[in-house]
């Protein structure tokens, strides 16, 4: 059979037609890849420029408060003076603990369970309401942890105050929760069929196969996922400056007002601090080390997940 | 296992259908598979081979949309039984897949993943399971002095190999074989052949296999199977030389689609 047998023409010369009188279809070829170079070169001058302002007024604040003051020192009272950035630091560790705690068991659970157990059918439907609740503004989880979370606490614990760490911090756990459940749950969706059946077929329980085979498998996945929910956490605004209270507060218990380094920044920022006041520049100082933290969670991350990669 | 069984089928198979879905896959099969021997299934693509061999150790239930009718009785136990739990029928009955599926982990992890689901935790018999399991998969010569890297550095031979030591880790009595052969070279391929031949002394194996003289090489019974039905099924020399059904005729003499 000759490869023209049923056709009056001939595929190869029309593509060979084609090609001569697409010149427009060649000056796009041309064009595409100089404008994606210029996307790409756009987003890294951001973000270098980012940087580079968080440098510049960081490094005037040094000048004039000194960098063991700022690192060192406990107290944290910008409007006397007082430059000690510990308590911003702890409030906000204080804050993504907490969070992790609630995200980090529920998240994973929602995971396996939705990989290993769910049917079709229901893992279709539970997806999507997972990712809606990511969408969900973070004002309205600020409201949701002042005037539901905090009140239903305080009848537990009754010498808790009103804006507190611990119902902010958990209200951050449940905002982080679709984002470890779903991005777990792709990575373990993503482990092969064979490797569920090479075990299943030796007499393992479909529970074994979660957390024997599914897991371990899908860990660099889920290992960056939970990065990037604590990275969110460290880094999450709103629901604190409305639930924590505005009190720097070195302190590592739960009940109290708090305040972490994003918050001090809103208060900063909206507050009527004059431009180039010591105050102003100590908003870039707190940003910096912002910064800083979720970098360095970023380089974590990388490292850990090529440590526990399990190729398959 | 000290039940006394007075017949030499390992499995009994009557009167089974299957369907995924609305799709009938496997019709009213009839089937004695011996004890201790080698059974071949050979037949077209698409004609029912992996189903039947999967529903022997219940591997067909990850598929949701199956449905069955009929009995299968392996040591004259109904294998769909309620009292026969799936985990406990699956260390009796294992199985190798086509395409070598070892764990993301280091050789040793690999064979000894059975046991170790299966409670057995001491390093020492841990060690010698290992051990045992390489040597009876005729690996252990080549994997011995590297048995901490990982499985998914070997070729896909040995892979095939780990895996078929991985199965034998937990000392099953039957070992089902999914086309064990078709990702690898002829050499690997003996080398395979040769090991199944060996463990036909301890175990009954039932193996699906597109070749045919893979089939005629190592098997003591054949099934042909076509369009989800069991066209014949007897000694491997009378299927080949003299078959009785003019569709096996036509399939083993290659007149056929
Ligand atoms: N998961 C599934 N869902 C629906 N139908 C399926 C499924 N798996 C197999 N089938 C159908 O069942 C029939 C038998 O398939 P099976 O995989 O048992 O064939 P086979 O004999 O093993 O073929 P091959 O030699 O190509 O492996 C085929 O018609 C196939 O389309
Ligand atoms: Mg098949």
């Amino acid at each position: 059979m000759t490869k023209k047998a049923n056709l009056n023409y001939s595929v190869q010369e029309m593509i060979s037609k084609n090609k001569k009188s697409n010149s427009l279809g060649n000056l796009v070829e041309k064009l595409v890849p100089i404008f994606l170079l210029f996307c790409a070169i756009v987003s890294v001058l951001t973000t270098i420029g980012i940087v580079f302002t968080l440098l510049k007024e960081s490094l005037t604040f040094f000048t004039k408060v000194s960098l063991k003051d700022f690192y060192f020192g406990t107290e944290w009272s910008p409007w006397t003076d007082k430059f000690g950035v510990a308590p911003l630091i702890t409030g906000t560790l204080l804050i993504t603990v907490i969070a992790i705690c609630v995200a980090l068991p529920i998240g994973l659970a929602a995971a396996i369970y939705l990989s290993e157990y769910a049917s079709e059918k229901v893992r279709r439907t539970i997806k999507p309401i997972l990712e809606i609740l990511a969408g969900i503004p973070t004002v309205v989880y600020g409201f949701f942890a002042l005037t539901f979370v905090s009140p239903l606490l305080g009848e537990i614990f009754t010498d808790m105050k009103i804006f507190n760490a611990l119902s902010a911090g958990i209200v951050v756990g449940i905002m982080i929760i679709p984002m470890i459940a779903s991005l777990s749950e792709d990575a373990m969706s993503a482990v092969p069929r064979s490797l569920r059946d090479g075990a299943l077929g030796l007499g393992a329980t479909k529970f074994e196969v979660a957390i024997k085979v599914v897991l371990p498998a899908a860990l660099s996945g889920i290992i960056a996922s939970v990065v990037l929910a604590i990275s969110r956490a460290i880094g999450e605004t709103m629901i604190v400056t409305i639930a924590a209270g505005a009190t720097p507060n070195m302190t590592f218990d739960p009940t109290q007002s708090i305040q972490t380094l994003t918050a001090f920044i809103v208060q900063g920022a909206t507050g009527d601090t004059s431009y180039h006041s010591v105050i102003y520049n100590s908003i870039y100082a707190v940003g910096f080390t912002l910064f800083v933290f979720t970098l360095l969670m970023n380089i974590l991350s990388q490292y850990i997940s090529r440590k526990f990669r399990e190729d398959y | 296992m000290t039940t006394i069984i007075n017949n030499n089928a390992a499995f009994s198979i009557e009167d089974f259908n299957l369907w995924y879905g609305n799709d009938q896959a496997i019709h009213q099969i009839n089937m004695k598979i011996p004890r201790n021997e080698i059974t071949a299934v050979i037949g077209p693509s698409g004609c029912g081979k992996s189903t039947l061999l999967k529903t022997l150790n219940r591997m067909i239930e990850t598929i949701p949309s199956v449905n069955t009718s009929g009995s299968i009785k392996y040591n004259d136990k109904d294998i769909f039984s309620k009292k026969m739990l799936v985990e406990e029928l699956r260390t009796h009955v294992g199985m190798v897949f086509q395409k070598p599926n070892p764990f993301p982990k280091s050789i040793y992890e690999n064979v000894a993943y059975g046991p170790k689901i299966h409670g057995i935790k001491k390093k020492k018999v841990l060690d010698e399971i290992v051990e045992k399991s390489l040597r009876g998969a005729a690996i252990w010569d080549e994997v011995k002095d590297r048995l901490n890297q990982n499985a998914y550095g070997l070729s896909g031979g040995q892979q095939q190999r780990i895996c078929i030591a991985r199965c034998l880790a937990i000392e099953p009595d039957v070992i089902l074989m999914d086309e064990p052969t078709s990702a690898l070279d002829p050499i690997s391929t003996l080398k395979v052949e040769e090991l199944i031949k060996e463990l036909k002394k301890d175990y009954t194996i039932v193996i699906v296999t597109h070749n045919m003289q893979q089939a005629a090489r190592i098997s003591d019974k054949t099934a042909f199977m076509l369009n989800g039905e069991l066209v014949e099924f007897t000694d491997t020399d009378q299927l080949f030389s003299n078959p009785k059904d003019k569709r096996t005729e036509d399939y083993i003499t290659g007149r056929f689609g």
